[in-house]
């Protein structure tokens, strides 16, 4: 619990902008998992006008399009993010929102635009959209398998401060290296849709942890089941053939 | 002459299609007319007067208000009415035979499709309603759509009717020369929140909406308010009262009589023919099915969602939600997440279709208790014991109930 206050705040930040593939459903069930423990929490919605709170334990940014992608940055440059993450705040970031945490990633326009430099990765685009079921085995976090459903154009390029958050088996991820996301910290970046958290419990209460202490299991039978779903279909769609 | 030897053997293909049982076999056929001769549709559509109705909801139900209204006004109209609306579908329907006596094309015309077929039409009429996600997937970006729309608007003469209230559809549409605003609401404004001109934020109030930084906005013209349709003056023009319910058909309805009205129908007459639309493509339609009066609903994306929601809230019946994933749905169902499902707390939901596990976790968070039935469709709905029952299905769990009602009748 921080000390400051005993409501955990989730801030979803720009979901006009960054809720192109259902994210912010990942601060939904950040703050459900929450309550159903007992905890206070509370879903910040933070629109494009107000300026990004820099006191929230969780930051929650989703995929976009390129011209809101453009615009996100520019209103996350206002230092809000940036502070709440020297402060030890937790971030999840996916796709569009994962590379503008990094230090560069170009638009659809070809320009390279500076990113905001809290991931140490850079984003360049591919030609061609990676679209499908994505599958990592997570090497920097002890977790289970993650798995989550792709859309993005981009390569991610990891620098040596970035330790990736998982091997690739199926789909494409960072589309270089067979790596998928980055942690940094108390910041993930991943590729992942689905939304991730709702498909990953695992990797949501892991993420409460790191803001509230060791959790509870919760009765999680109905998100196993599709779990077990989505895995079993990416593998049998890559084995025959049809993983990318 | 080309055309006229493709369309004929299109026609062979079609008819061959039919023997064989494989369907109706139009469209094939219209592929074949295409292989031989890629510029067809240039002639086949040359000596019609047409309109087209495109936008990501409510292209079907307003094809077929307009269709109607203009029956009524005395045209001799044909229409795609199955909703094959990519150029094959608009091919097969102008070299069928059974459009020989009619005067008046209305085509329903997938967004993305539009801007390829226009260059085709001489001075058609253009019905824009709405763009929001769909399917993303597959069509990419909405913005890319509107784009696309403003560019094919900038070179071929039209006569447009837009949806004023729609952030893109208005900067698609402000490219043409003679544009009719309407003024008909938007239900779904997540889309709506960087401008498509210049990427800065939107601001909007109840009844207006303009860019913070450049020069789009809201565009004054008609308006419907209420029931009422009203001309640029506040003058009420109509009352509509379409056959099928819901906010967003009324707006459908309100762009299809202005449609009309671009095409010489009175705006009552138009109205009135709304009226008689009761049923889309087996859409909004009751049937009964094992004990229950069953009420089906198509929604193919958030938006699509957002309007049956609304319509169906403060209602207590049961409701039957199913979802596949297919190619034609979108492969991603994520966009489940971006629907308020909470407003279905308290209600006895029963969640199908071939991603009902997605669907149930959704519903999971939402604090919405379900039954998941991983089954047939049809089969939960013949052992309900519920007197009325709405389904709400995404495009190819509707289109296979649709199918099996069919069969079975």
């Amino acid at each position: 619990m921080t000390a400051r206050d005993s409501t955990i705040q989730i801030a979803l930040l720009f979901p006009e902008l960054l809720g192109t593939y259902g994210d912010g459903g990942n601060a939904v069930v950040l703050t459900q998992r929450l309550r159903w423990r007992g905890f206070d929490a509370q879903l910040v919605h933070v629109p494009v006008v107000d300026p990004v709170p820099s006191t929230c334990d969780v930051y929650v940014l989703g995929g976009g399009e390129d011209a809101p992608q453009t615009l996100a940055t520019e209103r996350l440059a206002d230092h809000g993010l940036a502070q709440a993450v020297d402060r030890g705040a937790v971030v999840f970031a996916v796709c569009a929102g994962f590379q503008i945490l990094g230090r560069t990633f170009t638009g659809a326009d070809g320009e390279q635009q500076p990113g905001l430099g809290v991931l140490d990765c850079e984003t360049r685009p591919k030609g061609t959209r990676q679209i499908g079921e994505l599958v990592v085995q997570p090497t920097a976090l002890d977790l289970p398998l993650l798995t989550g459903f792709e859309n993005h154009g981009g390569i991610t390029e990891l620098g040596g401060n970035a330790a990736a958050l998982g091997s690739v088996l199926v789909g494409a991820g960072n589309g270089t290296g067979g790596v998928e996301g980055v942690v940094t910290g108390k910041v993930v970046g991943t590729y992942l849709h689905g939304p991730a958290l709702a498909r990953n419990p695992a990797l949501a209460d892991l993420l409460l942890s790191w803001v509230v202490g060791a959790l509870e299991p919760l009765e999680d039978a109905v998100v196993e089941g599709l779990r077990a779903e989505r895995l079993s279909e990416a593998f049998s769609s890559r084995r025959a053939g049809r993983s990318t | 002459m080309r055309t006229r030897v493709a369309a004929s053997l299109g026609r062979a293909t079609s008819a061959a299609s039919r023997a064989t049982k494989r369907g109706d076999g139009s469209v094939i056929g219209a592929r074949v007319t295409l292989l031989l001769a890629p510029h067809a549709l240039d002639e086949l559509a040359a000596g019609w007067r047409i309109a087209t109705v495109s936008g990501t909801n409510g292209k079907s139900t307003t094809t077929a208000f307009l269709t109607a209204a203009c029956t009524a006004g005395g045209r001799s109209v044909v229409s795609n009415t199955e909703g094959a609306n990519l150029r094959s579908g608009v091919v097969a329907l102008l070299s069928s035979r059974r459009t020989r006596d009619a005067d008046l094309a209305v085509l329903e015309v997938d967004e993305l499709a539009l801007p390829t077929l226009l260059p085709s039409f001489e001075h058609p009429v253009v019905v824009l309603l709405n763009l929001s996600r769909d399917q993303l997937d597959r069509f990419g970006e909405v913005r890319t759509v509107a784009s696309r729309w403003r560019a094919a608007l900038a070179m071929n003469p039209a006569t447009v009717i837009a949806n004023a209230d729609d952030p893109l559809v208005t900067w698609g549409a402000s490219a043409a020369e003679n544009v009719t605003f309407v003024g008909v609401g938007l239900g779904w404004r997540l889309d709506a929140v960087s401008c498509p001109a210049c990427g800065e934020r939107i601001e909007c109030s109840d009844t207006d909406w303009w860019c913070s930084a450049c020069s789009l906005r809201r565009p004054s013209g008609h308006q419907l308010s209420g029931d009422e349709l009203l001309d640029p003056a506040g003058k009420v023009l109509t009352v509509l009262r379409p056959g099928v319910p819901g906010r967003h058909n009324l707006a459908n309805a309100a762009l299809a009589v202005v449609a009309a009205m671009k095409l010489g129908v009175e705006p009552s007459v138009a109205a009135g023919a709304t009226e008689a639309v009761t049923s889309i493509a087996g859409r909004y339609q009751t049937v009964a099915i094992g004990r229950s009066q069953v009420r089906l609903l198509l929604a193919k994306n958030p938006a699509g969602w957002h309007e049956l929601l609304t319509m169906i809230d403060g209602e207590s019946r049961p409701v039957l939600l199913a979802i596949n994933a297919r190619t034609a749905d979108g492969r991603d169902p994520s966009w489940l997440w971006d629907v308020e499902f909470e407003r279905l707390r308290g209600r006895k939901v029963v969640a199908a279709g071939e991603r009902a596990a997605d669907l149930a976790v959704r519903l999971h968070y939402a604090e919405v208790d379900c039954e998941v039935w991983h089954g047939d469709v049809i089969e939960r709905l013949r052992t309900l014991d519920d007197p009325l029952v709405d389904v709400l299905a995404n495009y190819t769990v509707f289109a296979d109930l649709t199918r099996q009602l069919r069969m079975s009748a």
